[in-house]
């Protein structure tokens, strides 16, 4: 079974045509990989389904815009895969 | 439909809350000038104007879901398939269904039949924000109501599952 960060990384590789092994742990979707707020509804939508999930991305727009989180705490792959992680724990629970 | 006034949709025939699917239908004028340029001599239901029709169909849907809390604006389609002529005087079906309700976008599969036949479909996304204002709500209300938009259906969905 591929662990959350392969299946973000495949999605991410897919929906923005992104070489697949330029895309790490550590690498910003904003800042590093360049995807932008469009893109990213595709990458949402594309995780929401594989995940059964919904990720709350207005509500971490919110903080971020409010100074309460910055864009890694979110939008850092690594990040970003331990948020969906505690998502898909949180459905099961 | 009254193209003019980018109104694409004649009426809501089923709003289904529970299988999260919508029904409308658009009859296309006889004339406009539209056609004076779409074209001279072979007018043809602009295919940019069938989409706007699936899109506006999907936005009911979506406000319906929504309960009238959010405003759908249409930001990204995928697989769009033209797949005949529509042309002037043609009554056209629409339906839709909701594929996904994320967290400030949606995703729809919509479509449009004419004589029983698919004539173009496409999967539409769209950005889910507040209504921007209370003059632009209102709009919504009297949109809602020309198009015979069906309360009593959200006022069900709220009794089932309340």
């Amino acid at each position: 079974m591929p662990s959350t960060f392969d299946t973000v990384a495949n999605i991410i590789s897919e929906t923005c045509d992104i070489p697949r092994d330029t895309i790490k742990p550590e690498s910003h979707a904003i800042n590093d990989l360049g995807i932008d707020s469009l893109d990213f509804l595709d990458i949402a939508f594309a995780i929401d389904k594989a995940f059964g999930i919904k990720m709350p991305l207005e509500q971490w727009t919110q903080e971020v815009n409010d100074g309460k989180a910055t864009t890694e705490q979110y939008f850092q792959l690594n990040n970003l895969c331990t948020r969906i992680d505690e998502l898909v724990a949180a459905k099961g629970a | 439909m009254r193209i003019e006034y980018f109104q694409l949709i004649d009426r809501i025939v089923d709003l289904d809350l529970a299988n999260q699917t919508i029904r409308t239908e658009a009859r296309v004028p006889t004339a406009s000038t539209i056609f004076e340029g779409h074209f001279p001599g072979f007018p043809l239901m602009p295919g940019v104007l069938l989409i706007e029709a699936m899109a506006q169909t999907s936005g009911w849907l979506i406000i319906g879901v929504t309960r009238f809390t959010r405003m759908p604006f249409f930001a990204a389609l995928k697989e769009a398939k033209l797949r005949s002529f529509i042309t002037p005087g043609q009554t056209l079906a629409l339906s839709a269904k909701l594929l996904h309700e994320g967290s400030g976008y949606a995703v729809t599969k919509a479509d449009i039949r004419c004589d029983g036949k698919v004539a173009c479909n496409a999967e539409i996304t769209f950005r889910l924000v507040d209504f921007p204002n209370p003059e632009f709500r209102a709009s919504m209300d009297k949109m809602a109501a020309i198009l015979q938009f069906p309360m009593g259906a959200l006022a069900t969905a709220d009794t089932q599952h309340g």
